[in-house]
């Protein structure tokens, strides 16, 4: 459906793309993942048509950018990060204007924009100013502004930041419910909102393409290693180190936080024998306090790739 | 509905649905209407032709006013992204914004009819010039218009975007002003930038093509600058 060849763009002099390629086919959710200043944004913004390619070219179904550019904004729905909707005007009217302009027939409408405000639960608050929503509410009103015309992409940026983890979870919700009969690019710099959503992750780090990939696989090559957090009571370090001796397993042993009573460690394995670490502890009289698995985190995996490159 | 008007119809909307609309209208009728009544009954002439008069310097503080916004704000929200990720022609976007100020004008100037009612109730006043002033005045709020536009496009600061185009409207108003030091030969040429010479034109009641071609020039080379400025941006 969507087709990037050796994308690259320059501001100025500076390269914030380097000729990434990729494609997505139709109905597939694809998370661009990487740090700030990766150039997720910039990618979205070259798909969408908002920026010109230094070099390179989209194809989207039959059509190519630049060229067919007002052909390919028809059938794309894009919601910058910021969610810059016109925020002196009320939801209706707004999205009455973005129907018009997309060029829905004017009879049509109204029953289009009930329709979507049903799917983005945003029904009661028509008739409220935009200015007035909280971020969560904003959110799913561009999300509908969005969608209104039935576009066959859709392209969020950063569609969770600013949230609260209620709303995460209900746009998180509402973007799959999208995703089951639309293609969907979404960017993020958080990993578990790519792996709740997405099934596949590309990876960008300084306008580079260095993963890509279904986040369980990504999950498997770059987090192999399992680490785990424990806190014990009525242990000392000396102790601790002595009982972990013999688990070959264990990579490193870091303490954390010690009191007089407890103490909180974290442990690297190089892979997933949390059994035997826990069989260690039952053995001694301390008092297991706590004991999870530790999720690797963005940084992690981040600082593995970009070093390997 | 063709996109520019769709786009106009919104900028409309806005404009009157804030303040600042009001806040303008209100000044300039002040201002026209004080200037105009001050020497009316001094002067003893059924005529408009103190009214017309200061109309380029007083129209080079109020079109900026109106168009700072235009550009400038879309940029600095970030609505312009999303403006231009819709499936309309950034020149529609344009054609859109162009047409609202000069709605928005039309609309200003409508209550300043009443001038020339009330001249024309106690004298006799001449219908041409008053004609030729109206649509000169036309002509010279799309030129202005499109110089602020124009300078609206290259800011995100509102207040900059005032003063560049306040700076070149009153250049344009007063360099007739300035020609006293030049020698004659180029008077006729620096003369013909004037805005103010070929308003004054209109306002005598000459409807001249030369003067018609000086404000359609200005409007349509600022537009395509701003078109060209929008263009570079991406």
């Amino acid at each position: 459906m969507i087709e990037v060849s050796k994308l690259t763009k320059y501001y100025n002099s500076f390269l914030a793309l380097d000729k990434i390629s990729f494609s997505v086919p139709k109905g597939q959710i694809l998370g661009l993942l990487g740090p700030n200043g990766a150039g997720k944004t910039t990618t979205l913004r070259l798909l969408t048509g908002y920026l010109r390619p230094s070099y390179g070219e989209i194809t989207v179904d039959k059509y190519r950018l630049p060229g067919d550019d007002i052909k390919i904004k028809s059938i794309i729905g894009y919601l910058p990060e910021s969610v810059p909707i016109y925020k002196n005007m009320i939801v209706y009217e707004y999205l009455f204007y973005v129907g018009e302009i997309r060029g829905i027939s004017k009879e049509k409408i109204p029953e289009r924009i009930m329709d979507i405000a049903k799917k983005c639960k945003i029904r009661e608050i028509m008739h409220k100013n935009i200015n007035e929503l909280s971020k969560g509410l904003l959110q799913r009103v561009g999300i509908a502004s969005v969608l209104l015309h039935d576009p066959e992409i859709l392209i969020l940026d950063e569609p969770t930041t600013g949230l609260d983890p209620n709303q995460i979870l209900e746009i998180r919700d509402l973007i799959k419910e999208i995703g089951k009969y639309k293609t969907v690019i979404l960017s993020s710099h958080i990993l578990s909102e790519v792996e709740a959503t997405c099934d596949r992750v590309i990876i960008i780090n300084k306008g580079k393409i260095v993963a890509d990939d279904s986040p369980s696989q990504l999950k498997n090559m770059y987090m192999g290693k399992t680490v785990v957090n424990i806190c014990l009571h009525g242990a000392s370090t000396e102790e601790i180190k002595n009982i972990f001796k013999d688990i070959k397993e264990i990579e490193q042993v870091r303490f954390l936080n010690q009191d007089d009573l407890n103490i909180s460690l974290e442990i690297t394995l190089s892979r997933d024998v949390r059994e035997k670490v826990y069989k260690a502890i039952k053995n001694t009289p301390w008092i297991l306090m706590e004991f999870y698995k530790n999720k690797m985190s963005l940084e992690n995996i981040f600082k593995q790739i970009t070093t390997e490159n | 509905m063709i996109k520019p008007l769709i786009l106009c119809k919104k900028e409309v909307k806005d404009f009157f649905f804030s303040p600042i609309a009001y806040i303008i209208i209100s000044i300039f009728l002040l201002i026209t209407g004080w200037f105009f009544f001050s020497t009316f009954f001094v002067i003893d002439q059924a005529n408009l032709r103190d009214f017309f008069s200061l109309l380029p310097i007083i129209f080079s503080f109020i079109i900026p006013a109106i168009t700072m916004k235009s550009f400038s704000e879309e940029f600095n929200m970030g609505s312009y992204e999303l403006l231009i990720t819709f499936p309309v022609k950034t020149r529609d976007v344009l054609l859109g914004k162009f047409l609202s100020t000069i709605l928005f004008i039309i609309i200003m100037l409508v209550p300043t009819l009443s001038y020339p009612i009330c001249v024309s109730l106690v004298g006799n006043l001449d219908l041409g010039p008053v004609f030729g002033g109206y649509l000169g005045s036309l002509f010279l709020g799309a030129g202005f218009s499109s110089i602020g536009i124009f300078a609206s496009s290259l800011t995100k600061n509102q207040i900059n975007s005032f003063i560049i185009a306040t700076t070149i409207c009153l250049t344009l108003s007063l360099i007739d002003k300035m020609l006293f030091f030049l020698p004659d030969s180029i008077i006729n040429i620096a003369n013909y930038f004037s805005a103010t010479y070929h308003f004054q034109n209109f306002s005598k009641g000459i409807i001249d093509s030369r003067d018609i071609i000086y404000f359609l020039s200005i409007t349509f080379i600022f537009l395509y600058a701003t078109n060209m400025v929008l263009y570079s941006k991406r």
